[in-house]
Formats: structure tokens, sequence, C-alpha cells
């Protein structure tokens, strides 16, 4: 609050009233619904509902499938966030070394950011595409018999390849502006102090774009958790038999496919918790990074 | 600085031979990324003007065939999907209005709530900013079944209102624009009061031109995010004349892979549509869309 | 034109910090005041209490002859120009002066030329168009004491205007808003913590410590008869000597037993604090040793730094004298001496 604020007594909570009433009906309304119904049963054909207590969770703890699932979702975020983190770290490092072109290669690498995710699983259906992709092609020329959408391991490599390379336009960006946000200073007394690059990296620029990594590594977790459900949903071409899912994706499979409303809001309130703790995380974080700069 | 320069006249030729290797390197990995991040979309641009039977024979090419103005003529003229009543320009049209209504009730919306939160002296500012901000905890994807139930009940299921307004009901417009407003000076505020500008002129004189620059970065932010939006689509809009492009994209892979000669010509020109107006508009507010994006996490 | 009357002024924040303890002056129609204190003495305080940008917790506060407490600062009739000049980034010149005029409801014509008219007056016609950004800092400057000339308030308010400026600048700024206000004859607050400013533009300084007021007086008055050893070593530079030596029989003995040549005033006895200007000494004359270890050249003048009796000591001598390091017996001047209470510091 500004130390000479207005005093006026209407006009802030007309002001907060748009923002106040959408947040309640889209928002409150719909968590608080999502946890109430997490612990009924909901007849399938819409007949009322039963309290069945905490059977909805326990019935999660004891699925197989589920937990096939949720270990899916680990591999997935983990190889994902780690290789779309390090190759954009990479470019973005070797982007701000050179001078020429700078601008260009800036372009160049973040324009993806604009692409939709499922726009990238089409791209992603036409490069693995079983008889003429060009990467199965590639995968071919290995040996390897690429099957998208047939083979369990073949499509969850597509999926990352495909969220991959829609992630690696925002690190880019993000970690290019923290490397040309080092003082000029800082780097001019690294250089006189230490002669060769690959040291001064990890010694001096490195921890300075440490806050940076913290704060992207989030970002790239809640990616890979929830924003990826265009890129799977469009990849597993409608048919999510034996293909690999995410969590996010389990919820909306047993929602709205499978019906299984209380199933599905117990995995909602599930999320819930787990993104809270992620953004709790990430809050404390942000805290330490304004300290940083 | 001078001595310097000496040592480096001194021993010049290694020095700038190594210099010239690294910097080759450089250039060669950047290089590479670059092309990663562009042949899909050549690829996709060049097979696109190709006739389906060629497509389904050949694949992916990276020579141009003829068919590209047929193909873009028919994806966004000719009626498709599953009741024949839809056409790439509805889905065009209906990708502007997600986009830009998004990104403006977005602005508008989040801008009023900072200004009450920063600017004014309210005893409930803390408990409300808490209120709007614990949204940022949960993205629609995590209550996207509770919040599908919300809209049925409110009957808004099929309306632009129920595809734009829910999308809004979370918190980062909000907690970019009082970051932004935190930090212009308080002085701005007494000087206008002493020049006996009230709450409102303040806001329209002041405050919105002041914010200009951050305002079009929110809004390339925004409506890159609500053009791109899929989840949300997909569920509340069945009826095909309010198919946005993106949400269209899983349609035309279902329809067009179903025939015994997929139309992919087509697919891939309503996909490159899709991908066109959000990567232009990237592309040429770049510097207003990277301060947007990396000043508003602080 | 008018005065202001402050009556038992008090500010307490709500977190309970006392900002400024109760304190009651006026200032007379057409008077240059300057508040002057070290950061967090309480004048920025004061001055926004005036302003009414911060409220005020007990007192009256009258601009001209209307108690203004409750009054909204637009309906004050005052003009302020800030430290950081606070002007409207996206407006040109013209709209920044004009716009507490639009505000008003006074026409188009007659804020222009009124706009013109402060804009001859500062020299800034030829930038009427122009964006703060496209202007230099002191051009700056000008804009915003443009401002406040165009509402031909009944009162200045300045929160350190000119310390954002380079040294040269300031100077040269300091001389042109004392020459606008005699012009004008408009009342002017003015806070600064330099006390420069404060001894070359005020009519009456009011020295501000702790958010309590130490001394109000002309600067002649401050300086000749500083009320407490606060103000004798913030008023001046280089700043007083200030000593602690005892009294008995009016004669004063400093601390490591060296007896000074002057008499202390009758009252005073047992310990105390003597004040001497490092001007008011003359160096080669009398008796008391003075150790001299560091000598500044300041071009016109010479600072000596040593000790006498082994507390820290300064004298100040002109350019042509020329003592170095070593011993040399310095003369005190009986008539230029303060005397300090030791327990609070005020004059005795």
């Amino acid at each position: 609050m500004k130390r000479a604020g207005f005093t006026n007594p209407w006009l802030p909570i007309l002001l907060l009233v748009p923002q106040l009433s959408i947040i309640a009906v889209f928002f409150y309304w719909p968590a608080a619904w999502a946890i109430q119904s997490s612990f009924y049963l909901q007849d399938p054909f819409g007949f009322g509902s039963t309290y069945v207590g905490a059977e909805n969770y326990t019935d999660i703890a004891e699925s197989t499938e589920y937990r096939k699932v949720a270990w899916f979702t680990v591999y997935f975020t983990a190889i994902v966030t780690f290789l779309s983190l390090s190759i954009a770290l990479l470019l973005a490092v070797k982007a701000d070394n050179v001078l020429r072109g700078a601008k260009t290669y800036r372009t160049l690498l973040m324009w993806v950011y604009a692409i939709a995710p499922p726009v990238a699983g089409f791209l992603g259906i036409m490069f693995f595409d079983q008889s003429h992709g060009p990467l199965t092609r590639f995968f071919g020329f290995f040996g390897w018999d690429f099957k998208l959408g047939v083979d369990y391991f073949d499509t969850a490599t597509a999926m990352i390849i495909v969220a991959v390379w829609k992630q690696i336009p925002v690190n880019f960006i993000f970690f290019l502006s923290g490397l040309q946000s080092i003082p000029r200073a800082v780097r001019e007394a690294a250089l006189i102090d230490n002669g060769s690059g690959f040291r001064r990296f990890w010694d001096v620029t490195f921890p300075l774009l440490a806050p940076t990594a913290f704060f992207l590594l989030i970002i790239n977790i809640t990616y890979a958790m929830f924003d990826t459900f265009g890129i799977i949903d469009t990849m597993m071409k409608g048919e999510p038999g034996a293909n690999p899912m995410t969590l996010v994706y389990k919820v909306y499979i047993d929602g709205f496919r499978g019906n299984d409303l209380g199933g599905s809001s117990a995995q909602s309130v599930i999320l819930m918790v787990l993104v809270l703790v992620l953004t709790i995380f990430q809050f404390r974080l942000i805290e330490r990074r304004i300290h940083y700069t | 600085m001078a001595e310097l320069t000496q040592t480096r006249v001194a021993q010049p030729t290694p020095s700038r031979l190594r210099f010239k290797w690294s910097t080759l390197f450089d250039h060669m990995v950047l290089i590479a990324g670059s092309l990663l991040m562009l042949m899909p979309l050549v690829y996709a641009f060049v097979t696109a003007s190709y006739d389906p039977v060629t497509i389904h024979r050949e694949g992916l090419a990276l020579t141009f065939g003829d068919q590209l103005g047929t193909n873009f003529d028919k994806a966004m003229f000719e009626k498709g999907g599953f009741t024949k009543t839809v056409d790439g320009m509805v889905m065009l049209k209906n990708s502007f209005i997600l986009g830009i209504g998004f990104a403006v009730g977005k602005i508008v919306i989040s801008m009023m709530a900072a200004y009450a939160i920063v600017y004014f002296r309210l005893r409930f500012a803390t408990f409300a900013f808490w209120i709007i901000f614990t949204t940022l905890l949960l993205p629609l994807e995590v209550r996207i079944l509770p919040s599908y139930e919300a809209i049925q009940r409110l009957g808004l299921a099929n309306t632009y209102t129920g595809l734009i307004v829910p999308l809004i009901a979370s918190a980062t417009g909000t907690f970019f624009f009082r970051q932004f407003f935190r930090a212009v000076p308080e002085e701005l505020v007494e000087a206008a009061r002493i020049d006996g500008a009230g709450p409102v002129k303040f806001f329209i004189d002041i405050l919105v031109p002041l914010s200009r620059t951050m305002i079009a970065a929110i809004f390339i932010i925004m409506f890159v995010f609500g053009w791109n939006q899929y989840l949300w689509p997909t569920l509340i809009t069945t009826d095909e004349s309010l198919f946005t492009l993106v949400r269209g994209i899983k349609q035309i892979v279902l329809t067009y892979s179903d025939a015994a000669i997929p139309e992919h010509g087509q697919a891939l020109a309503l996909a490159i549509v899709a991908m066109v107006p959000p990567v232009l508009i990237v592309i040429f507010f770049q510097s207003w869309f990277v301060k947007g994006l990396t000043e508003s996490d602080k | 034109m008018a005065q202001v009357l402050l009556e038992g002024i008090h500010k307490v924040y709500p977190n309970g910090f006392e900002a400024v303890q109760t304190c009651s002056f006026t200032i007379q129609d057409g008077e240059f005041v300057v508040l002057v204190g070290p950061s967090g003495c309480g004048k920025s305080t004061l001055l926004r209490m005036i302003a009414g940008l911060e409220e005020i917790t007990e007192g009256t506060l009258s601009i001209g002859d209307r108690v203004v407490n409750d009054v909204d600062p637009a309906d004050r009739n005052i003009a302020m120009v800030f430290q950081n000049y606070a002007l409207y980034p996206h407006m040109t010149v013209a709209k920044n002066m004009g716009y507490g005029l639009k505000n008003r409801g006074i026409s188009k014509a007659a804020i222009e030329a009124k706009v013109r008219e402060a804009a001859d007056m500062l020299n800034l016609s030829d930038y009427l168009d122009r964006r703060p950004s496209q202007l230099s800092g002191g051009q700056r400057q000008r804009v915003a004491m443009g401002r406040a000339i165009v509402r031909q308030p009944d009162l200045f308010l300045f929160d350190e205007p000119l310390s954002n400026l380079d040294a040269k600048l300031r100077n040269q700024m300091r001389i042109e808003v004392r020459a606008l206000q005699r012009r004008l004859g408009t009342t002017a607050v003015y806070v600064t913590h330099d006390q420069v400013e404060a001894m070359t533009m005020a009519d009456r300084i009011i020295v501000l410590n702790g958010g309590r007021i130490e001394q109000i007086g002309t600067p002649k008055e401050i300086y000749n008869t500083p009320a407490s050893t606060f103000v004798a070593s913030f008023m001046g530079a280089p700043p007083m000597n200030v000593l602690n030596a005892t009294v008995s029989d009016q004669q004063v003995t400093l601390d490591a037993g060296l007896e000074l040549p002057v008499s202390a005033p009758a009252a005073s006895s047992g310990p105390i604090l003597v004040g001497i200007r490092p001007e008011d000494l003359t160096l080669g004359e009398g008796t008391t040793p003075f150790d001299v270890q560091i000598v500044e050249e300041l071009g016109a003048q010479r600072l000596l730094h040593g000790t006498l009796g082994g507390q820290a000591f300064s004298v100040n001598v002109n350019k042509d004298h020329e003592a170095g390091t070593g011993t040399i017996p310095v003369g005190i001047n009986p008539g230029a001496v303060h005397f300090f209470s030791r327990e609070d510091g005020f004059r005795i």
C-alpha cells in the first residue's frame, strides 16, 4: 500500500468486486465442490450419490493403475524438466556469448513459445508417423522400430521429445535474461580472476544464475505435470488404452470418459495438495529471489 | 587498459585464433538449436503444399508442391468437422475472440483489483490479497471437473462467456499489476493529489498511461495463453460453431486420419493457421513480450 | 500568501512510532523557513502533514486563517516540489505544469498563458513540448518548480528538491530558488538535510533531531548561539570542537588535566562540555598546546586535525598560514567559547 493512499470507502470495493466474484464462482465454489464430492460415490446414471467416506481415496491408494500413472508422471516430469532446462541453458550461454546475430538467434529460439501444446503434438504425430515420419525413419536407421501409439515406451519417448521441444523457448528466454542481468563489472572481475571460461561459468555465472534456475525448475515441473495435457491428448490419438498418461490426464479420463466423479474428484484433491506444496515452495523461492537482486 | 592492449598486440596470433574457434563453436550450437526449433514448421509448411495422395504415399516433404493454395483454401472455407458446419474461418474467428476476450478481460479486471489493493487504505486489503492470490495455487487443469460442473449448472456451456470468464479466475494478471504499481514512485500519487486528482482521475490520467508498456506486454502473454487454450475449450464447447483452431486440432487429427486417404494437407494448413497469429505477435513484439515475461515473475 | 500556524502538532504512526513530538511554531507570511536535520528526524513528516499527505495525530494546523487539518491536499492551495521531482513521465512539460490547473477547471487559454509565463521565468520556453525523459536533471527540477509556480499557491513546500542534482548545479539552483521565492513573495517551507542549504537559503531555520525541535532561529542565531551540542555540531563545516571538561571556581580544566585560559559562566560547576568553532582559534599565539597530526588543504583554507589535551580537535586557518604537523600553541578567543551541559547537551 502506498503511504498516501486514497481514503475513498466504496470505490476500492467496487474495483474488487469483478475479480472477487469471478474467483468465488469459478474458483472457490469448484474447489469446495471437488473436496465434497471426493467423499461421495456418484451413481453413473445420475441418480443421486452416496456418502462413502474416504473410500475414493483408499481406492486410489490401492489402485495399481493409478500407481503406474503416478510413476509415469514422475519420470516424465523429471526427464522433461532436466532436458529442457539443460538444452535451454546451453543455448542461452552460447547466445549470450556471440555478438553477431544475437538478436536473430534469440528470435529463432523463442518463437516456439507461441505454439499451442496440441499443435506441437500434431506436428509430433506427423514426425513420428508410422510409415513416413522423418523421425521414425531416423530411429529405424538405428534399428529401432518406432511405433507411436502402439508401443508404450515409444509413445512415451515421442511425448517427451515433443514436450521438451515445446518448453525450451521459455527456459531459454529466462536464462538469457538472467545472464544478461549479471552486472558487467562482475563478469570483468571474473575475467581477471580466472582464465578458464569453463571454470568461470561454474564458479561465477552459474551461482548467479541459480535463482533463475530454481524458479524455472518449479515452472518446468508445473509445465510437465499440467500444461502437457494437449500434447498427450493429441499424441495418443484418442486411445488412452495402453498409452502412457499423466495424473492430470487421468483425472480427465476418469471424470469425463469413465464418469467416476467421486474418484476423479479425489484425484483432483490430491493434485491440489501437490500443487499447493509446490507453490508454497515457489513463493519461498521468489522471496529469496528478491533478496538476491 | 593500455597495458592490457599491449599484451594482446605482443602475441596476437594464438589468442585471436583460439577466440575464433570458440566463436565458431558457439555459432554452430546456436544454428543447430535454431534448426531444431525451425525444422518442424518448415516441414509442415512445405508438406502442406501437396495433395493428400502424395502426402499419404511420401510423408513429410522438403520441396514445395503445387497444392498449397488449394489446401489452405479448402481448410479455411470448406465446411468440415463431424456435422459439416464449421470451416477454418469460423475457428479463426473463435480463436481471436478467445485470445482477445481473455487478454482484455484479464487486463481490465486485474488492473482494477490491483489498483484497489495498492492505492487505497482498505481495512481488508490484506484479506482481499490472500483471497485473490490463493488462486495462483491451483491451475485450471487441477480443478477441471468441478469447474465444468459449475459452468453446467450456470448454463454457460457452449457460450463465449463460459469459454472465457473461468479462465480469468486466476490472479496472474493481478499479481503482475500489483508488482508494477508498487514500483511506481510514491511521489507520483502525492503530486497528483496536490494537483487535485481524485482516485478515478489519477487512474485514468496517470496510472493507465504510465502502464502502457506493461499492459502491452501482458496483453501479448495473455493473448497467446488464451489462443493456445485447449483443455477448457475441449470440455466446454461441444457445439462446433464455437470451436477454436487449437480446440479443433484434435478433431482435425481424428477426422482427417480416419479417412482412407487422410486429408493431411488440409490438416497441416489448419495447424499452420493455428500457429501463425500468436507466433507473429511474439516475434514482432518480442522486446515487450520478453520484458513482460521475465519481469513480471518477481 | 499566508502565514502557517502549527499548534501542538504531534504525529504517532499506527505502529506506535512517534515521528514528531508535540511542537508549535508560526511561519510568517512570505517567510522562507528551512526544516533541517539528519534523516529520520521527522522533518519530512512535518512537511507532509502541512501538505496533507500525512494525517495529523493531534494539534491544529492553519494556513492563512483557515484550519486545514481535514482539508484535502488539493484544496489547501499549496504546491509541492519533490526530491525526485515526481513529474508525470507520459506528459509533456506544458501538460505537467498545467495538470493541476486543468483539474481545477481552468480554461485552456488561461492555462496556456500561465504555463508560458512560468516557463519564461524558468527559461523553459523551448522545452514545453518535451517529455521529462528528454530533459536534464536541472531542467526537470525547473519543471517541478514551474508546476508549483503556475498554481499561484499560498504556500510552497519543498522536500529536498536539490539533493538529486550534482554539486555545481545544486549551488546554482539554490540561488535561483531563493531568488524566485523572493520575487513571488510566497511563503515557503523547505526540507533539507544539507546544513549549507539551510544556512544560505533560510530566513529562519528549524533544527530537528529525533522528532523534536532543537532550535528555531535565523541562520546567524543558529550558528552563533547553538542551543545544544547537536545543533552546534550539525550546523557548520567543519563541525564545532566539543571537549569534555570540568569546572570548579569558574576555572575550566579538560579531562586530561589541561587548563583552558577561559572562564566558565558563574552558574556552572562540575563536568561540562566546551565547544569551540575551528575558526575561532589563533594558531601560534597563546599557550594551549595543539598536537597537529594531519593537514587538509582546502584551497582557500587549511584544516589542521589533531588533539588538544588528548581529545580530537580541529583548527581552521587561511591558506597563507604555514603550520605543519607537530605541537603548536593555540590561542582561544574567550568570547567564542560555548558551554553545554554534559547531561543533556543543552546550552548553559
